[in-house]
């Protein structure tokens, strides 16, 4: 730490205070994008002033690493659909862990080579960088396979799961404190990094799409707390801070997400999410319910006076959402009052229903949260449910048989009438049958959200 | 314990709070765009990965790890402050006005 001049230090002060800026920016709409851009500078000076320090005597193959980087990640994020922002945040993900991995694997290394001893608190450090970098890479890789749909979304669990599970972590664990005590033999470091990078995928195995907004938050988390346990392992506060904010901040976006699904954060911990399709299965499907015309439902839109859309993962899956704001346009042409509620874990990850609709250029003053929306359902002459089925079930509020009991819901039963967009009779996401298809006042369209909202549209009775 | 080591845990207990409440005021409207950012933002263990595969005195496997590591790293920043960007340019209040 005496370098001549401290530039290096300077340029790292000002790259964690851009970082700190950065994520303040981004708490309203109106200063996000100087967030980023706050986010890029605070990286620049992190990168450059790191290239600064004499301990960096060799330049040629790291720029040619950016080189390689930049060429894969720019068109990674410009090529991908805005329907696919789950997967690549997911992608992404991997690729920092990877390389927080690499990182830990290759100090580890240049120790034993070096043969000097570590303290028990650098290695400590090492070890938590290292079984964090790797568990999180497998993990955010097999999230995107399931996100990509290249896996089965469903969740795969078998008997003695969690037994497993804790079996190996356990055995990762003696290992690390193995290797914190004293200099083990040379096969301990790469069994851990195993041991490691198969926690992650059995970490991710049992658990289904519809909880994936929790776990890629969780994810995020993890990423953070392996850098800022590379700080330690360095010396390095730039990364400290860095990755402590990140990790508090998966961590809150995590527990957002538990609470809105009723679970506790253990029960995510230890990825016990997949048990709720368990049992409840009952098909009920013989009870009547009323179906409508496309014809039908632009009628009943067009005379009212107050609509509130509440879209779920179906309208991703359909990219119903620009249909959905021609919709929204001749209504509103029409004086219709026209707003969205977004339940906070609709979609596959923490605000995915506000990226797509933001991407229809639908304002965002009328996207509204769960809380401040649900006491308006009352005064509204329709609730148009497009491709959400669990957060919408009523069955929440009162049936304590329900593995959903308790998770708070939208409240589209209190509309006037209810109109919901599905493709079958199918249950959702969690195999639970729900009773708001079969009130009186619901009216099912049966047909894929897209085709079904265009019909919408062009069924309105022209007025101008 | 030795100075280093205690300044770099004052560090931590003061940034995990200021972490916690900053993010606790961003709004769930930004919520994807704030995972894809912190997702940038936690890349920047390339910090790490310069030094490691720069250093005179690392080994070559070490080097080699390290330049893989620069170029993963360098994916998840490019990748997530271009994506960041992206989605932010589509929130706005009213059409037309970008």
């Amino acid at each position: 730490m005496t370098d001549a001049g401290g530039v290096w230090q300077a340029a790292y002060i000002v790259a964690a205070l851009s970082i700190v800026l950065s994520i303040k920016w981004l708490a309203s709409p109106v200063t996000a994008r100087r967030g980023v851009l706050s986010g890029e500078i605070g990286m620049l000076f992190a990168v450059v002033g790191t290239l600064l320090r004499h301990e960096v005597v060799s330049y040629q193959w790291i720029v040619i690493s950016f080189a390689i980087g930049a060429a894969i990640g720019a068109p990674l994020a410009y090529l991908m659909p805005m329907t696919a922002v789950p997967q690549l945040t997911a992608l992404s993900h991997a690729f920092g862990a990877f390389a927080a991995a690499l990182v830990g694997t290759a100090e580890y290394y240049r120790y034993v080579s070096a043969g000097t001893p570590v303290t028990g608190f650098t290695m400590g450090a090492l070890v938590i960088e290292t079984v964090l970098g790797y568990l999180t890479f497998t993990a955010s890789i097999l999230a995107f396979g399931k996100l990509q749909e290249l896996v089965p979304t469903r969740p795969l669990t078998y008997r003695g799961q969690n037994f497993v599970n804790l079996a190996l972590l356990v055995f990762a664990v003696s290992l690390g404190i193995w290797m914190i005590v004293e200099p083990t033999p040379a096969w301990v470091f790469p069994t851990f990094t195993g041991l490691s990078l198969l926690f992650g995928v059995l970490l991710i195995l049992p658990i289904g799409g519809g909880d994936m907004p929790t776990v890629i938050a969780l994810l995020n988390s993890y990423a953070g707390a392996a850098c800022a346990a590379m700080g330690f392992a360095l010396g390095n506060r730039l990364l400290i801070i860095a990755g402590a904010v990140n990790a508090s901040s998966g961590f809150i976006l995590s527990v957002i997400m538990c609470k809105a699904m009723n679970r506790s954060f253990a029960n995510v911990l230890f990825g016990a999410f997949g048990q709720v399709q368990a049992g409840a299965v009952a098909h009920t499907t013989q009870k009547p319910v009323h179906s409508a015309t496309p014809e039908d439902a632009a009628e009943i839109l067009a005379s009212a006076r107050k609509v509130i859309v509440v879209p779920g993962y179906g309208m991703a899956v359909a990219q119903a959402q620009h249909k959905l704001r021609e919709l929204t346009d001749a209504l509103t042409k029409r004086g219709v009052d026209v707003q969205f509620a977004i339940h906070p874990v609709a979609g596959r990850m923490p605000g995915h229903m506000n990226v797509l609709l933001a991407e229809a250029d639908i304002p965002y003053d009328r996207l509204h949260e769960m809380e401040d929306i649900n006491p308006d359902f009352a005064e509204a002459d329709v609730a148009l449910v497009i491709g959400a089925n669990d957060v919408v079930n009523p069955a929440a509020r009162h049936d304590t048989t329900s593995p959903i009991y308790g998770m708070p819901i939208l409240d589209v039963d209190k509309a006037h009438t209810v109109m919901v967009i599905k493709r079958s009779m199918n249950p959702g996401f969690a195999g639970i049958d729900n009773e708001l298809y079969y009130m009186d006042r619901t009216l099912m369209l049966f047909g894929d959200a897209k085709g079904f909202v265009g019909e919408i549209v062009k069924a309105l009775p022209n007025t101008n | 314990m030795s100075n280093d080591l205690e300044v770099s845990l004052y560090v931590l207990v003061l940034a995990v709070p200021l972490g916690l409440e900053l993010v606790r005021r961003v709004s769930p409207l930004l919520h994807t765009p704030l995972m894809s950012l912190t997702n940038a933002i936690s890349a920047i263990s390339v910090v790490g990965a310069i030094l490691i595969s720069g250093a005179g005195d690392s080994p070559t496997l070490s080097k080699v790890l390290g330049c893989i590591a620069v170029t993963s790293s360098t994916i998840n920043i490019v990748a997530g402050f271009l994506i960041t960007d992206r989605m932010l340019k589509m929130f706005r209040t009213k059409k037309g006005a970008k």
